[in-house]
């Protein structure tokens, strides 16, 4: 085991370990702790003026700009890659002095079918497309087609895969058995990166939370990921503060840094904000970037243009004044 | 900086506060704040007034009336003027100017927020979202008091003029723990602020008269020490409530001894911060940031010694200095800032002094390399690790933003190690598991555990502390009591002292029909000869000789105060086995009723109906507190958090209880057994002049299967007694009847570890009267009470 646990001083990629129960026995959350925390965290930081446009123009380049719906058609989805190759007006960066900085988001999350249209519309652009799977949102497939699905996604072009965990693996404590699926899943991205959503919102305690997003990592996960923005609750600072806690206490036993994704809900530029300041804080600047952090969000982005206009106008902007995605 | 470096750095920016509305303020009283005297503003005389500075930038705020002993005089005497209306008020009415009063503060939170961060030096963040809204919340509160005093608390009356002395480490929220209580019982104040920070007290004067609160009420005088001593020795203050250093807490008691002030001490502390390895280790960081980082560590409260489980020691000190390695020190008013300033170069030369005794005894220093302000009074944050108990560090106070951190083996370990100081005051447990947490929590000399937090307050429930943290607590039903007095308590009539009549004939050889009784004291469960191997002879009414007892010196204290401190089975007895304790001490004394009648009628001189009459009222007394035993339970409180406090009534400790002379049974037995029934140990110095009834009583007690060391009785000179007791350290209270100038003795004598104390001032208690004679007000006496506070969620 020894010398599996080591320190990296490059960004070399999660291997995974062997199963390690007592990495899981010995977690304790305390909740009401967690949440004072998340309060006064609100409190001790913001951020303003330029500081504030700066951050928020990072924000942009760490949103999965998403679309998941049965409506989705190859039309709608090549105006959404539209709008994540040029999420801001042209005319706003340039005022931003930022009209060299390439900005895109940072990428574009959709369903299976719409994968190889994704994959097209950002040729040249360098943003990944990713693909929910896994028979997202329940996750309750045949395990043999969940696998089915990952492969065909890859194959199709998906660069990142959204899986959804098996929740009564984790109600029922089995984490061998939680730990198997997603080292399977893993197996089946090969190149493409894994990105588990924990679904946190079902997991029934802070806890569980917890143990369930080391499990994943110890199986090889590339990213954990709150929620499919289908729960009932999904995304909460307290449950992402868990998350990062735990990202840490990996990145301390195995050197290896593993990516957070906040998903549902996350729809204001405060909000936004918040959030940066919380990985800010507990896990440091390197995770403000795309490699490392990601926003699965669908409106959050107008919200932002907004935001910006008004910073560089000094007036209140609306929705119409920026083009749809 | 532009938005394309900021947008490569990820960097913080400045956030600062606009204090500009604040400052013109400032500038209004350019020429000098003065006093608030009924409900005017009266400048000091003699003119003097002193600088007040901001301690982020060392520049001048204002300039501040240094008061006088004429200006408290002044103050003094606009508070009496106002003290009748005042209390006659209903309380519906005062209900409605402490309303007032809580609406202001809330109207103007910002104002004040800024003004606290400008005056003291603390960042703006915790003036906004604790400091302000607690202290909002404290006038809430008890406009509830004042509404509800006559139902709830029928027998008691205000004091009078209070006088209060506050500190700078959380000026506006002390003011607020200070006025809000005094004014709902119907009490008028003299408040002197600390010299470092008067600005948001004075600003309170503005909101007072705002509120039409009628002149007098509240007076609000500046200066410093000398003020404060003024206000101390002044004759026309009923009450000195107190917040500060233990050293001062110390002169003030010595001081008002004897003056029949009544008193209230909030001292220092050195609050241990335990952490068991089955905790939330991260959360615990936190609650560390919280507990010793908070108000740059200048809090009485401060979580200041860490004790950690070995096995998770070397993580949770990664985990702290990791999180300390993006602290934000700065400009208290940036909105992004943990910490702001030290209140004062002095004091920070202070937290240096003892840093670096520290480190030259042993200590290893550690301080995160952050960025420090260039200007202005600030202090890192600072671990000292590598320091065992002796280290000065651990034991004194620093008053700044200083852990040190040690380890420990079990949970035993840990009790030992945080109960081993000087203080006791608040407690920090975290464990994840509620048996441990619990079992820790019962077992600490703290007036507060928080579990799995730190540093939380409400007014609902009491803050205060054990041993030398001082006596007293504010908040809750408990922090009434503190600004009230009984309406029925010493005022009867009668000898507290009575003096023996002159010898007369019959010789102790004389009766030579029974066989000699040597009476002896009562220590640890037997009789043991005096240490000094003197008697002293006790006469009867008429002056003939009665018996013998043993003359008690400081070693027979010094023996019956350690055999009580060997019990440590009373206290953790349950309330049932000491109600059966005391019920069985009243039957044995029953059976033996006859006995005890003619000794009172051979040495008091009482009638047979009367002695017959106390010896039953002893009995009932007994029954009383038996009673009592099980049924003087604690409360819940709910605070507006996911929480519950537990306020559980806790035994003192050992209490010494010097008896009068006045019904010397009944008095003998209705303080015994509010001290033990409350799960004290006691050591009762009986009636001087019928000393026999004490020697009687043992007898009693023997056959009672009451534990050796729960009661210990010395005979003696009652004075000489109460000297060497007041002045035991090991001691934790003393209840004193006698004479005034002995009253006024073991005040003063009391400050070696700020034992409380509970004296007659020389005054008589009618022992038979049950309103004044047994009940609640002597189980308050017998009892602290700890707060502990239980968040949950999963």
């Amino acid at each position: 085991m020894g010398a599996e646990i080591h320190h990296l001083a490059s960004n070399q990629r999660n291997p995974g370990m062997v199963f390690h129960p007592e990495w899981v026995e010995g977690i304790r959350v305390n909740r009401s702790a967690v949440e004072r925390r998340i309060a006064t965290l609100n409190a001790r930081r913001t951020v303003k003026k330029q500081w504030q446009a700066a951050w928020l123009l990072k924000a942009i380049t760490l949103i999965d700009l998403t679309t998941l719906s049965g409506d989705d058609t190859p039309g709608r989805v090549q105006r959404l890659c539209a709008k994540a190759r040029q999420p801001v007006r042209s005319d706003l960066l340039a005022a931003l002095s930022m009209e060299n900085a390439s900005l895109t988001t940072g990428a574009v999350c959709v369903y299976h079918e719409m994968v190889p249209v994704a994959v097209k519309a950002l040729i040249g652009s360098g943003i990944p497309v990713a693909a929910v799977s896994t028979g997202f949102p329940a996750g309750l497939s045949p395990l043999e087609t969940r696998l089915a699905e990952i492969r065909a996604s890859v194959t199709a072009g998906a660069t990142e895969i959204d899986i959804v965990i098996s929740r009564r693996y984790v109600l029922t404590a089995n984490w061998k058995a939680l730990y198997d699926e997603v080292a399977l899943y893993r197996e089946a991205c090969g190149e493409a990166h894994l990105k588990t959503i924990l679904a946190t919102g079902q997991l029934g305690s802070m806890t569980k939370v917890a143990k369930a997003s080391m499990i994943c990592m110890m199986a090889g996960a590339d990213f954990i990921k709150t929620s499919t923005g289908m729960e009932t609750v999904n995304a909460t600072q307290p449950v992402s503060l868990i998350m990062l806690r735990m990202i840490r206490q990996y990145f301390d036993k195995t050197g290896y840094k593993i990516g957070f994704k906040p998903a549902g809900g996350i729809s204001v530029s405060r909000t936004a904000l918040q959030y940066l300041v919380l990985v800010k804080e507990e896990l440091g600047n390197e995770w403000l970037q795309p490699e490392l952090l990601r926003f699965g969000a669908s409106s959050l982005l107008g919200d932002i243009e907004r935001q910006l206009e008004h910073f560089i106008t000094g007036r209140y902007s609306a929705a119409n004044r920026h083009p749809m995605g | 900086m532009s938005v394309a470096e900021i947008f490569d750095t990820m960097n913080y920016g400045p956030a600062p506060e606009d204090a500009s509305y604040v400052r013109d303020w400032l500038k209004e009283h350019k020429s000098g704040f003065s006093h608030y005297i009924g409900g005017e503003w009266v400048k000091p005389s003699p003119t003097a007034y002193f600088d007040d500075t901001n301690p982020a930038d060392g520049k001048l705020l204002a300039k501040i009336a240094n008061g006088s002993r004429q200006d408290v005089d002044a103050a003094v005497e606009a508070a009496s003027a106002a003290h009748a209306k005042w209390s006659a008020l209903a309380g519906h009415t005062r209900a409605r100017y402490l309303y007032a009063l809580a609406r202001l503060i809330q109207k103007n939170s910002r104002f004040i927020s800024v003004l606290e961060s400008l005056d003291n030096g603390k960042t703006l963040r915790e003036t906004r979202d604790i400091d302000i809204p607690l202290a909002a919340r404290h006038f809430y509160y008890h406009a509830g008091w004042a509404q509800l005093l006559d139902q709830e608390l029928p027998d008691y009356q205000s004091l009078g003029v209070v006088g209060q002395i506050i500190p700078w480490n959380f000026p506006f929220l002390m003011l607020s723990w200070k006025i809000a209580p005094a004014l709902a019982a119907g009490n008028v104040i003299v408040l002197k602020p600390a010299e470092f920070t008067s600005l948001t007290a004075l600003y309170f004067a503005q909101l007072c008269e705002e509120a039409g609160l009628p002149a007098g009420v509240v007076n609000i005088i500046t200066g410093a020490g000398k003020t404060g001593a003024a206000m101390v020795e002044h004759p026309g203050i009923a009450k000195i409530a107190f917040t500060g250093s233990t050293d001062v807490g110390r002169i003030i008691r010595a001081s008002t001894a004897g003056s029949g002030k009544k008193l209230t001490l909030e001292l220092g502390g050195k609050s241990p911060f335990i952490v068991f390895e089955d905790a939330d280790l991260d959360s615990a960081v936190e609650g560390l940031v919280d507990a010793i980082w908070f108000n740059q560590g200048q809090v009485c409260c401060a979580g200041s010694r860490l004790l950690v489980e070995e096995g998770v020691a070397d993580e949770l000190i990664a985990k702290i200095k990791q999180r300390l390695s993006h602290f934000r020190i700065g400009d208290p008013l940036d909105k992004a800032m943990d910490m702001g300033a030290i209140i004062d170069p002095v004091q920070r030369a202070n937290i240096d002094k003892l840093v670096e005794q520290g480190v030259a005894e042993g200590a290893t220093k550690w301080q995160p390399d952050v960025p420090m302000p260039e200007k202005g009074c600030f202090y890192p944050p600072t671990l000292l690790t590598d320091v065992s108990p002796a280290n000065i560090a651990v034991r004194e106070e620093i008053f700044g933003p200083v852990l040190t951190v040690m380890s420990f083996r079990s949970l035993d370990d840990a009790v030992a190690l945080a109960n081993n100081s000087r203080y006791g005051l608040a407690s920090s447990i975290w464990s994840e598991n509620i048996n441990r947490a619990l079992e820790m929590a019962s077992q600490i000399k703290a007036g507060i555990v928080w579990v799995n937090s730190a540093n939380q307050f409400d007014a609902a429930c009491g803050f205060g502390g054990y041993r030398e943290s001082g006596f007293g607590r504010e908040g809750g039903r408990e922090g009434m009591f503190e600004y009230l007095k009984p309406k029925h308590d010493w005022a009867a009539k009668g000898d507290v002292v009575i003096a023996a009549p002159d010898p007369v004939g019959r010789s102790e050889m004389a009766g030579l029909g029974a066989i000699d009784r040597t009476p002896k004291n009562y220590i640890g469960g037997k009789q043991a000869r005096p240490d000094g191997g003197n008697t002293a002879t006790i006469l009867n009414h008429k002056g003939e000789f009665a018996g013998r007892v043993g003359q008690g010196n400081r070693k027979d204290i010094r023996n019956a105060v350690e055999a009580a401190y060997l019990n440590k089975c009373w206290a953790v007895r349950t309330a049932y086995n000491r109600a059966q304790i005391l019920y069985y001490i009243a039957e044995n004394l029953s059976v033996r009723a006859d006995e005890f009648t003619a000794r009172l009628r051979d040495l008091t001189g009482a009638s047979k109906a009367k002695a017959e009459a106390e010896v039953k009222a002893s009995i009932s007394r007994l029954f009383s507190y038996g009673a009592w035993a099980d049924k003087y339970d604690g409360q819940v409180h709910t605070p507006p958090v996911q929480n519950v406090a537990l306020a559980v009534k806790e035994p003192i400790g050992i209490i010494g209880a010097v008896c009068p002379d006045n019904a010397p049974l009944l008095n003998f037995v209705s303080l015994m057994a509010p001290i033990i029934g409350t799960g004290n140990r006691a050591v009762m110095i009986p009636s001087e002049r019928y000393a026999l009834i004490g020697t009687d009583f043992y007898q009693i007690l023997e056959t009672s299967d009451l534990p050796g060391g729960v009661v210990n009785i010395v005979t003696g000179s009652r004075d000489e007694m109460a000297k060497v007791l007041a002045e035991h350290d090991q001691l934790d209270a003393l209840w004193y009847h006698g004479s005034a100038q002995g009253a006024a003795m073991v005040e003063r004598l009391s400050i070696g570890n700020l034992k409380r104390t509970w004296v007659n001032h020389g005054k008589a208690r009618d022992w038979v009267d049950r309103t004044t004679g047994e009940g609640r007000r002597f189980l308050r006496e017998a009892t602290q009470v700890k707060n502990i506070w239980l968040p949950y969620g999963d």
